[in-house]
């Protein structure tokens, strides 16, 4: 039995509106997803509600085949439009507190979690390891935010507009690590407007009722 | 498993003491509160005396409060709040572990500055020593009663001020016994164990009432 | 233009290099003379005894926390009227000298006073005055702590500082006034023109002596100050040396 993410009659109300009904998903791992469709119509609300973060009004979401001992979320990276750096700490420091302070969603040899140091070589920003997170640009700091999934191992990657503030040569890199997760069995859910750097890709797409 | 609440512990003691955190500037603002006392009730030693251990445990209690704003609204601005949600960490440990972190880099130096500010309001050194021990007990208090108040109102633009009248009324029976305790080790008849101990009881209930209550919160927050 | 050339750093830093051991020299030996006859030259006190010696270092310390003070406002005059790149260096590069020399008069000032009034710590104008001056030290360089880009923090200070300036006569006023309702005028009494010279001249070597040592830890924090600046351009430019991901053609 190989690991799924599942949900089911999921429904989700933010505000006291409806922001989508009767929501139902399967994937199995090594597949990816991509959200797609126009702006407010829920694609973020989508992915909290996958992270655990909003609780949905209706449904179940459940990992079948994860740690029984984790919740749906604990077994997410998500990253979202906020990079959760802290400017007064060094480059390393905000990645080493991530890597002891999140908990891996499972222990499996198939992941194989990189160190701070190997996640910054992979991202191209470790020459600023020793530098404050302060000194970095809009899209080294998002690849510093991208390095948190590779030093921590969980099998599920929840991304919402993962390739924003990122130049053409680090999209292709998020593509071949994207891919690289898919190898090793992970899942991916993403919400994006752009076609998404992979070569299979199952696309979910939500419409405004009308 | 120790593991992560020492990084927690070392990531936020160095932001409070890094550019921008607010180690030092609770000690400012007890100094400052502390100075302005005498230009309101006067120079009079003899009054500064009696009322000097009240006087500074307000002044602690404020700076306590007031810095207490940002320990989880900044967490949440930038989105580590969601991470910590999500970290499979039980979040009642997470809020105990900030909470003992944002002591040392904000109460400790309250309680360590008390001393010298004592001076200022001509305490005996019987009367230092008592002040600064009842603070040392009891100022770990007021930082677990206010994380309830930091974790209702993190969402919130304005959250400090209203944070400070949400508290106010738990932190009372901090104040009495704290007071209480102060003024007991200097006037002979009156014991000082019994409202000390009184005092450490109550840090002990919100060590384990304000984590589990902020974390409630802090889960209600999420959206 | 002597005053266009000191505004460039690097020339600054040149010549404060050269300036730096005259000055240096200069300090220790005005201490050692104005400690000299602070010991041996200056009589003791027939009511306080030996312990007016305690003057010789409160009264110059209160002077150049002043004086500390005037040249902050100044600076900022600087960072905010002329834009001058070193203003601001200077206005910060003295703030925390001036807050040591505000807690060495507070802590002279009130060793002084206690064999006098029986406590540590009286809340006479002079010394109110002095810890409420104390207190805007602090708060200026909390803010320069709390805002990280340094000219950003430079204006902010500068206007703080020249609002002190202003109010700071205001404050002294008011604190006197409140004082007085209280208590009458101060034991510290200075007893103005015509104090003896054996206790105006060591006062006054080493009042030389206090400013000799300003001006030193000045250059020096000044000189520190313009290469930590350097140090976070350069971190910044380092920050940025690598645009793109392991291909150096795709830059932005």
């Amino acid at each position: 039995m190989t690991m799924r993410l599942v949900a089911e009659n999921l429904s989700c109300e933010r505000g006291g509106r409806r922001v989508f009904s009767d929501l139902a998903l399967t994937l199995e791992a090594g597949r990816a997803l991509a959200v797609t469709g126009p702006n407010g119509v829920g694609k973020s609300s989508l992915l909290r509600v996958l992270a655990g973060l909003v609780q949905p009004a209706s449904g179940s979401i459940r990992i079948e085949d994860g740690d029984p001992e984790l919740s749906a979320g604990e077994h997410c990276h998500y990253y979202g439009h906020l990079d959760a750096l802290k400017p007064a700490l060094s480059v390393l420091e905000n990645l080493d507190f991530w890597t002891s302070f999140l908990a891996p969603g499972r222990t499996g040899a198939r992941w194989q979690p990189m160190t701070p140091i190997e996640a910054l070589e992979a991202l191209g920003i470790d020459h600023a390891g020793d530098l404050p997170a302060a000194y970095l640009s809009a899209g080294q700091r998002r690849r510093l935010a991208l390095a948190r999934l590779l030093v921590v191992a969980r099998p599920v990657w929840l991304l919402d507009e993962p390739t924003s503030a990122l130049d053409a040569a680090s999209e292709a890199r998020l593509g071949e690590l994207m891919s690289d997760h898919l190898a090793a069995g992970g899942i991916i859910v993403a919400a994006t407007h752009q076609t998404m750097p992979l070569a299979e890709v199952g696309t979910l797409r939500l419409e405004a009722p009308a | 498993m120790s593991g992560w609440m020492g990084a927690l512990f070392l990531r936020e003691l160095r932001l409070s003491l890094r550019v921008g955190g607010g180690a030092l500037i609770g000690v400012l603002f007890f100094l400052a509160v502390i100075t302005v006392i005498p230009f309101g009730v006067g120079p009079d030693l003899n009054l500064l005396a009696l009322i000097g251990p009240a006087v500074l445990w307000i002044g602690a209690l404020l700076a306590t409060l007031l810095g207490l704003d940002r320990l989880f609204q900044a967490d949440r601005d930038d989105g580590s709040l969601d991470l910590m949600l999500m970290a499979g960490r039980p979040l009642e440990v997470l809020v105990l572990v900030k909470c003992l972190a944002h002591w040392v880099g904000t109460g400790l130096p309250l309680v360590l500055s008390a001393p010298v500010l004592s001076i200022f309001l001509n305490l005996e050194p019987l009367a230092i020593g008592a002040v600064a021990l009842t603070l040392l007990v009891g100022t770990p208090a007021l930082t677990l009663i206010g994380a309830i108040g930091a974790a209702l109102t993190v969402s919130l633009r304005r959250g400090g001020l209203l944070l400070a009248v949400l508290v106010v009324p738990f932190s009372i029976p901090v104040l009495i016994f704290g007071v209480s305790a102060s003024g007991a080790a200097v006037t002979e008849p009156t014991p000082f164990l019994t409202p000390f101990l009184l005092l450490a009881a109550l840090t002990l209930i919100s060590a384990v009432v304000g984590p589990v209550a902020a974390a409630m919160a802090l889960r209600f927050s999420s959206d | 233009m002597a005053i266009l050339d000191l505004a460039n750093p690097t020339r600054f830093l040149a010549l404060s290099a050269r300036l730096l051991p005259w000055l240096a020299a200069a300090c220790v030996i005005a201490f050692a003379v104005g400690l000299y006859m602070t010991f041996f030259v200056a009589p003791d006190d027939y009511q306080q005894g030996a312990t007016v010696k305690i003057m010789y270092l409160h009264v110059p310390a209160a002077w150049l926390a002043m004086m500390c003070y005037s040249v902050m406002a100044i600076s900022s005059l600087g960072t905010l009227i002329w834009k001058h790149p070193l203003a601001d260096v200077s206005a910060k590069a003295a703030a925390p000298i001036g807050a040591a020399f505000t807690l060495i008069s507070l802590i002279t000032g009130s060793l002084w006073g206690k064999p006098m009034w029986g406590t540590y710590w009286v809340w006479d104008a002079r010394l109110t005055s002095v810890l409420v001056l104390f207190i805007m030290y602090l708060g200026l360089i909390a803010l320069w702590r709390t805002i990280e880009d340094p000219i950003r923090a430079g204006k902010a200070a500068a206007v703080l500082t020249l609002v002190g300036a202003i109010n700071l006569p205001i404050i002294k006023f008011s604190v006197d006034w409140w004082n007085t309702l209280h208590q009458p005028a101060s034991v510290i009494r200075m007893d103005g023109p015509t104090i003896h010279p054996t206790i105006l001249w060591p006062l006054l070597v080493m009042a030389l002596a206090f400013t000799l040592l300003f001006f030193v830890m000045h250059l020096m924090a000044m000189r520190n100050e313009i290469l930590r600046r350097r140090l976070r351009t350069m971190q910044l430019q380092a920050a940025s040396a690598r645009v793109g991901v392991a291909t150096p053609q795709a830059a932005e």
